[in-house]
């Protein structure tokens, strides 16, 4: 990591010195254990406090979207999904975009290290490798990093980026897209689902954080934030109407979402936000054959047609 | 007087029969301050990840009724006076209570709604032992064994807890509950204990008001706010921010008034009617909390609007620290 580290500091000193980009947006040290932090470089000298660790959640595409100014972002697969799929939708200016392509073996969940440690508090880690050793008070737990990453980075295919201008860490193995847990949560009766679902809803405070997180929300006004009319309720403490905004919230992302699971991570009540998304996810690949994100070519989804499409309702004059 | 621990939940039991009671409770990994129904599911000396003050001032709450028929206008307030006690709050959390006083009843104003359920809630803290390293209370004027704002402080000895009346209600409270009296023994190790609890967390907040005061218009706030995603994680998760929002709900002619908590961090926040906002960009909206917290709120009410409990900082989904922008405000120069 200290490798990858030193060489995403000396291209952004180098793309900043010689005056190819204003701005370099990637990960400065956090300021708690297992944790890294969105930064912004506009100097050489800015750029010496660049990292680049397994804590580096957050999905950087979100700070991307409008600029004006030459910009080179340091991005691990899920980013550069989203940069893809921002491109496609104007967000973002392909030529005005350096992008610093890092191979990704997965980040690390906080709260599955505090769910290994048992309620104590972890002050400081050391990696070693593949193994992790949390420290605090009366602490010392050894784990194996693998154990810790997030589910949707277990799950994910594309460690390797899809487009990039310049490639940093060693090209990860091969995965295929896994699905298990959406396979699973599908097998259930809908009851089922219906009650596990208003339980996580629950426990929505409707701070917003996964819709802010997530690079690929960024209407004017979001419908929830409406009052005339008002689509639904601003209450927090109703499970129905948290529902209704996670559920549209996952049918504007159908096509788009890139599966970076920044919802989910952002969500500060630990809700499981990448069942929906993920549902989308799967839907989409399984009806379309498409995947959001991947060809920098292709028209997004759902917003194209062919002459001869099946259906032939989009036709019919 | 002494709680044994053991006897907790069956103290708490009997507290159901005559109380509302609120405690923190563990639910799928998070603690949350919750309504029981029996003692087993208070988990006293845990902090809830969502503050408490939501007992006094809930996030969504009913502010009344109302119904147009042919016999007129009819109107209901809700006003809630139902005898509660919140059994294990954190010092910071009751002392955040104290500073939201200042806001809904003063000399100007009295939100009945929450002083009718201040009235009617008791306040038993447990102080913290092993405060947290996002811990900073003792940098915001509390400290971990703070009795501020508590009618009854709990101090955890071991095996049971130190129990002291702060107010003449909390007097009155542990008298009805026929505790035996505390030796001489566990009152030193009640003494000893809350000295060992250390804060190893600090921010310097000397002379913050004053420095703040020369700096509306300063250039750090072009940069504090540039990585903030503009959620309400920090504002929705802190004890002391009280900002909210009236909301309407009618169908036909009956409908209800509901005031929901409110973020200063949403672009909503200020939207004015005409569609002006004041308030256009994240700069505007971190300015306003940084300023709510530790100048608008010191001027008026001679304390910061922070208590130094740490939620914002776990809570960030992008590691923005209030103990950085403290030091950061305090380091910027003034032209």
């Amino acid at each position: 990591m200290q490798k990858l580290t030193k060489e995403i500091q000396d291209t952004a000193k180098k793309l900043l010195e010689e005056n190819k980009v204003d701005l370099v947006v990637g990960f400065a040290k956090g300021s708690l254990p297992l944790r890294s932090t969105p930064y912004f470089a506009r100097t050489a000298e800015q750029a010496e406090e660049l990292v680049w660790n397994q804590f580096c959640e957050n999905n950087l595409a979100n700070y991307l979207k409008k600029r004006e100014e030459k910009v080179a972002v340091v991005a691990k697969g899920c980013d550069i999904r989203a940069i893809v799929a921002l491109i496609k939708e104007n967000q973002i200016n392909r030529d005005n975009l350096y992008i610093i392509g890092v191979t990704c073996q997965g980040m690390i969940d906080r709260n599955k290290a505090d769910e290994l440690v048992n309620g104590k508090e972890i002050l400081e880690t050391e990696t070693n490798g593949e193994e992790i050793v949390l420290k605090g008070k009366d602490l010392e737990q050894k784990a194996k990093v693998e154990e810790l990453l997030y589910d949707t980075c277990t799950r994910c295919a594309y460690g390797n980026p899809v487009i990039y201008d310049e490639l940093i860490g060693e090209e990860q193995p091969a995965k295929e897209p896994n699905f298990e847990d959406i396979e699973k949560f599908e097998a259930l009766s809908a009851e089922e689902r219906a009650q596990y679902l208003a339980k996580e809803m629950e426990k929505c405070i409707r701070c917003y954080a996964c819709r802010n997180a997530c690079p690929m929300c960024y209407c004017d006004t979001c419908f929830v934030d409406e009052s005339t009319p008002q689509w639904i309720s601003k209450r927090a403490n109703s499970a129905k109407d948290n529902l209704i905004f996670q559920g549209v919230r996952v049918f504007h992302q159908l096509g788009r979402c890139a599966d970076c699971g920044a919802c989910e991570r952002a969500c500060p009540m630990g809700i499981n936000l990448s069942l929906l998304t993920r549902k989308g996810v799967k839907d989409v690949k399984e009806t379309y054959g498409y995947e959001a994100g991947l060809n920098p070519d292709d028209k997004p989804v759902l917003s194209d047609f062919e002459t001869d499409d099946p259906q032939p309702f989009l036709m019919k004059e | 007087m002494i709680i044994n621990k053991s006897e907790i939940a069956g103290l708490l039991d009997n507290l159901v029969k005559e109380y509302r009671v609120y405690a923190p409770v563990q639910k799928d990994g998070i603690v949350t301050f919750e309504q029981i129904n029996e003692g087993t599911q208070a988990k006293p000396g845990a902090t809830s990840k969502k503050p408490p003050k939501e007992i006094l001032f809930p996030q969504s709450e009913e502010l009344f009724n109302y119904q147009v028929d042919s016999q007129g206008l009819r109107m209901e307030d809700k006003i809630d006076d139902t005898k509660s006690v919140a059994f294990g709050v954190r010092p910071c959390d009751a002392k955040s209570m104290m500073l939201l006083d200042n806001v809904f009843h003063n000399d100007e104003y009295e939100d009945v709604y929450y002083t009718t359920r201040r009235k009617n809630t008791l306040i038993i803290s447990v102080g913290c032992n092993q405060p947290a390293s996002t811990c900073f209370c003792t940098s915001v004027g509390s400290s971990p064994f703070d009795t501020d704002g508590s009618d009854v402080l709990l101090t955890d000895i071991g095996d049971s807890y130190l129990a002291e009346a702060i107010t003449e209600q909390g007097k009155e409270f542990l008298c009805k509950l026929n505790l035996p009296a505390s030796d001489d023994q566990a009152k030193t190790k009640a003494e000893e204990t809350k000295k060992q609890a250390q804060l190893t967390s600090e921010v310097d907040t000397t002379g913050i008001k004053e420095k703040l005061d020369d700096m509306f218009d300063h250039p750090y706030w072009e940069s504090l706010y540039e990585k903030c995603l503009g959620c309400g994680a920090c504002t929705y998760l802190c004890p002391t921010c009280h900002c909210f929002d009236i909301a309407d709900e009618a169908k036909d002619c009956a409908g209800c008034r509901v005031r929901n908590w409110d973020s200063c961090m949403f672009p909503l926040f200020t939207l004015h009617g005409s569609g002006h906002n004041p308030r256009t960009s994240g700069k505007e909206r971190w300015r306003q909390r940084a300023m709510h917290k530790f100048n608008y709120f010191v001027e008026r009410y001679n304390a910061s609007a922070c208590v130094g409990c740490g939620r914002c900082i776990k809570n960030c989904p992008v590691n923005l620290d209030i103990r950085q922008v403290i030091a950061d405000i305090k380091a910027q120069p003034l032209e």
